[in-house]
């Protein structure tokens, strides 16, 4: 037993070096070397200053920009450091909502936001994406149907007709990858951010 | 459910099917000790690793021999896990200026990551340095994946051996399963993960100022290196708190499908190292096919529930199936999917929200987990908690017939079936038992984060997912208190190391034991009629010995949520 504990001891020490720094730090170098960009987080950069990752969505509240998925994500409550405050897309603290499905507060959530989308687009159906909190509280995306639903109010806020910005939407939207894996979808920042160059024409 | 759905599980399936044979072909040759393509570059490593041990690479180990340096090992990991935890504030790659972690908490989450489970009571990106991530949390995902092969192994040897004392040396096995197999897979990988987007750096975290003025930090670090390690080696535990649900954790659709194929390659290519080990890979295939039988029934019913919705949803004129804590890009038959092969592996990753499923949508990974992660498995967990099962079944089919059951040309004894058993036992006790307790203390009930059944459900996932060594969770339980820090980590180690001691003793006697030629009354174990027994026995004993628990929450919850009923 007495002489099992130095390969024990040896071994872990070994394993650290080998597969906690040597192996993640030689993968960073090499990252960094080929894929920079993806490899510092996709980050988007505007007039120098960095305004997001494509990857990470952001809270877009004001009426003139698509909005994304309700976040459920939170923050430190500033005034008592015991508490947490509501941060939606707190991209330093993802988290989903973890509500159960018979949960009052979900189901009272949930209308609460469908009565707010109806009245600003009667008459089409609410898509279920853009009523429910995502898994990490940062999805960058919506369904290509949750961007048009939108379109009518974005238009209306800009003062565009609706069809270019319709177009925008179709242009944005991204397709499954060999048209079957995984979900239709629009990202929200690019899309917002090419509406903000539709203005300046 | 839609026909892309389905067309992408089938993908999935195909996919996982194509690598058992190559991928076991390359491991067996691995753990048999013969050369491989990477012997020119690894064989010097691996040589000055046992030198510099003090480890006699030929030396054969009986089963107390093994299963003693196999703890040790662990032991050794554990106190250096803790330390460095403890210590973090003061060591270097700590950008975000992380403090130490709390005792309660630093004892959880290094039990957590030395039985493979990865149960994560903390959110990494405001908890973890980058230095605890790298040397002490990726260093687990690899060891101790690594430790479940090699326990495997030791178990397929007592089958494939004849009148031996030996299962192997665990130091030798520990090796080559981390240079020849975990680590190579783990960098090709790797780069392909930051091809796709994920992150891989050591900087502090962003400051990004959003196109509406507001101020957003962006967590950073060495995601991608350790998102590998966590699929291919079945441990679960995210680089973010919200784990492969997080885009940088799981940018896109392709990053999800390799992720989950990482998840079940290894526990699916175990069969056929096991069916060429006894020398008939029917055997393996005849595993495997237990395995998938029960796969996919899983995720017929997740996918199917999943995809039915939330009737409460439904009422408020909404379709489209359960979104709540579910993304964009994967939706909801990915999510489904990917749900059930977290929790059917003892692996732990989520890309949704298992705590907002809809109540049978939950039910299933709960119930997957429940039965001992043995569809795939854990990384060699899987294959000798099915083996485990396997033998209780030839026991069974022997007690019909009248007739001393074999398997593989083993006798099948009393001794192997009371380990066997005593191994299989382990899981409701723990789960049940402190299950139990948590329900009736004030520490316990503190938890829940949901009212009604859903509350129970949330308390008997988390020990269900500490016994099982998964580390997914109905995340909404507050589990980060002394009391579920302490009894989470005792069910993880019992849930570990109290199943691996009497499966070691069945592969030390079994290894002893002569071979005995098949004849005219020697029950086939490649056929269907075996898998279908195997299939029967796992959900008698998973069922039975589950149904109670089961029925109090994700069914109660169900009846509850078809009424319109909410709490």
């Amino acid at each position: 037993m007495v002489k099992e504990i130095r390969p024990a001891v040896v071994m872990i020490l070994l394993m650290t070096v080998l597969t906690g720094l040597a192996y993640p730090l030689a993968m960073t170098g090499l990252a960094q070397l080929v894929f920079p960009h993806q490899a510092n987080g996709s980050l988007i950069e505007k007039d120098g200053k960095v305004i997001g990752s494509a990857l990470i969505g952001q809270n877009f509240s004001g009426p003139g920009y698509f909005h994304g998925r309700p976040s459920a994500t939170s923050d430190t409550d500033p005034n008592d450091s015991t508490k947490t405050v509501p941060s939606p897309y707190n991209a330093a603290n993802s988290s989903g909502s973890n509500a159960g499905p018979t949960a009052k507060a979900l189901i009272e959530r949930v209308k609460e936001e469908v009565e707010k989308l109806k009245a600003e687009n009667p008459g089409a159906r609410v898509p279920i994406d853009l009523v429910t909190t995502s898994g990490s509280g940062l999805d960058p995306d919506i369904s290509p149907e949750a961007a048009l639903f939108q379109v009518p109010r974005v238009a209306r806020e800009r003062k565009l007709d609706e069809a270019p910005v319709r177009q925008l939407v179709q242009q944005y939207t991204e397709g499954r990858l060999f048209a079957l894996i995984g979900e239709p979808r629009v990202n929200v920042l690019r899309l917002n951010m090419a509406l903000d160059g539709l203005k300046a024409r | 459910m839609t026909i892309e759905g389905w067309l992408q599980i089938a993908l999935f399936c195909l996919i996982v099917t194509l690598i058992v044979k190559p991928l076991g072909g390359y491991m067996t040759r691995v753990f048999d000790g013969k050369r491989t393509l990477l012997s020119p570059v690894l064989g010097p490593l691996e040589l000055g690793l046992y030198r510099l041990a003090g480890v006699d690479a030929r030396r054969e180990q009986g089963w107390v021999a093994y299963g003693t340096s196999m703890l040790l090992f662990s032991l050794a990991g554990f106190l250096l896990l803790y330390a460095l935890m403890r210590l973090q504030a003061v060591l270097p790659f700590n950008p975000a200026g992380q403090t130490a972690v709390e005792p309660s908490l630093a004892f959880n989450t290094a039990m957590s990551f030395v039985t493979n489970t990865n149960w994560q009571s903390y959110v990494p990106e405001t908890t973890m340095s980058y230095l605890v991530q790298m040397a002490g949390l990726t260093v687990h995902n690899f060891v101790s994946a690594a430790t479940g092969m090699a326990l495997a192994l030791a178990l397929v040897r007592g089958f494939a051996r004849r009148s031996a004392s030996g299962i192997g040396n665990f130091w030798v096995d520990l090796v080559r399963a981390t240079l020849y197999v975990l680590l190579p897979v783990s960098a090709v990988v790797t780069l392909f993960f930051v091809w796709q987007g994920m992150p891989q750096n050591l900087a502090a975290y962003t400051e990004a100022t959003t196109l509406e003025g507001a101020k957003q930090i962006v967590a950073q670090g060495p995601v991608a290196s350790q998102e590998t390690i966590k699929m291919l080696g079945t441990n679960g535990g995210g680089f973010f708190n919200a784990n492969s649900a997080h885009p940088f954790e799981n940018p896109n659709a392709l990053t999800n499908l390799v992720q989950m194929v990482l998840i079940f390659a290894i526990a699916a290519a175990l069969t056929n190292v096991f069916g060429r080990m006894v020398g008939d890979e029917r055997q393996g295939w005849a595993v495997f096919a237990v395995m998938g039988v029960l796969f996919l029934g899983g995720v017929l019913v997740t996918y199917w529930a999943e995809a039915a919705g939330n009737p409460a949803f439904a009422r408020l004129g909404l379709e489209g199936g359960n979104m709540e804590g579910k993304e964009v890009r994967f939706g909801i038959a990915l999510s489904a999917l990917f749900a059930t092969v977290t929790t059917a592996a003892s692996c732990g990753a989520v890309n949704a929200m298992h705590d907002s499923f809809t109540a049978l949508g939950g039910l299933v990974p709960l119930f997957n987990i429940q039965l001992g992660e043995i569809v795939y498995g854990g990384v060699g967990s899987g294959l000798y908690g099915m083996l485990l099962f396997a033998i209780v079944s030839v026991f069974v089919a022997g007690l019909m017939v009248g007739r001393t059951p074999e398997y593989l040309g083993k006798k099948i004894e009393a001794r192997e079936v009371k380990m066997a058993m005593l191994a299989i036992l382990v899981l409701p006790l723990s789960i049940l038992g402190f299950t139990a307790v948590a329900t009736v203390v004030d520490a316990g009930l503190a938890g829940p984060a949901n009212q009604g059944p859903h509350g129970f459900s949330e308390i008997l996932y988390a020990y269900t997912s500490g016994t099982g060594n998964n580390g997914s969770a109905f995340a909404g339980i507050s589990a980060n208190t002394l009391f579920y820090n302490t009894t989470i980590g005792l069910a993880m180690f019992v849930g570990r190391f109290l199943m691996i001691v009497p499966m070691l003793a069945i592969a030390g006697s079994l290894a002893a034991k002569k071979i005995v030629p098949a004849s005219a009354g020697t029950f086939p174990t490649h056929g269907p009629v075996f898998v279908g027994l195997v299939v029967g026995v796992i959900l008698i004993v998973g069922g039975l010995t589950f149904f109670p628990a089961l029925a109090l929450g994700p069914l109660a919850e169900h009846f509850a949520m078809r009424a319109g009923t909410l709490f």
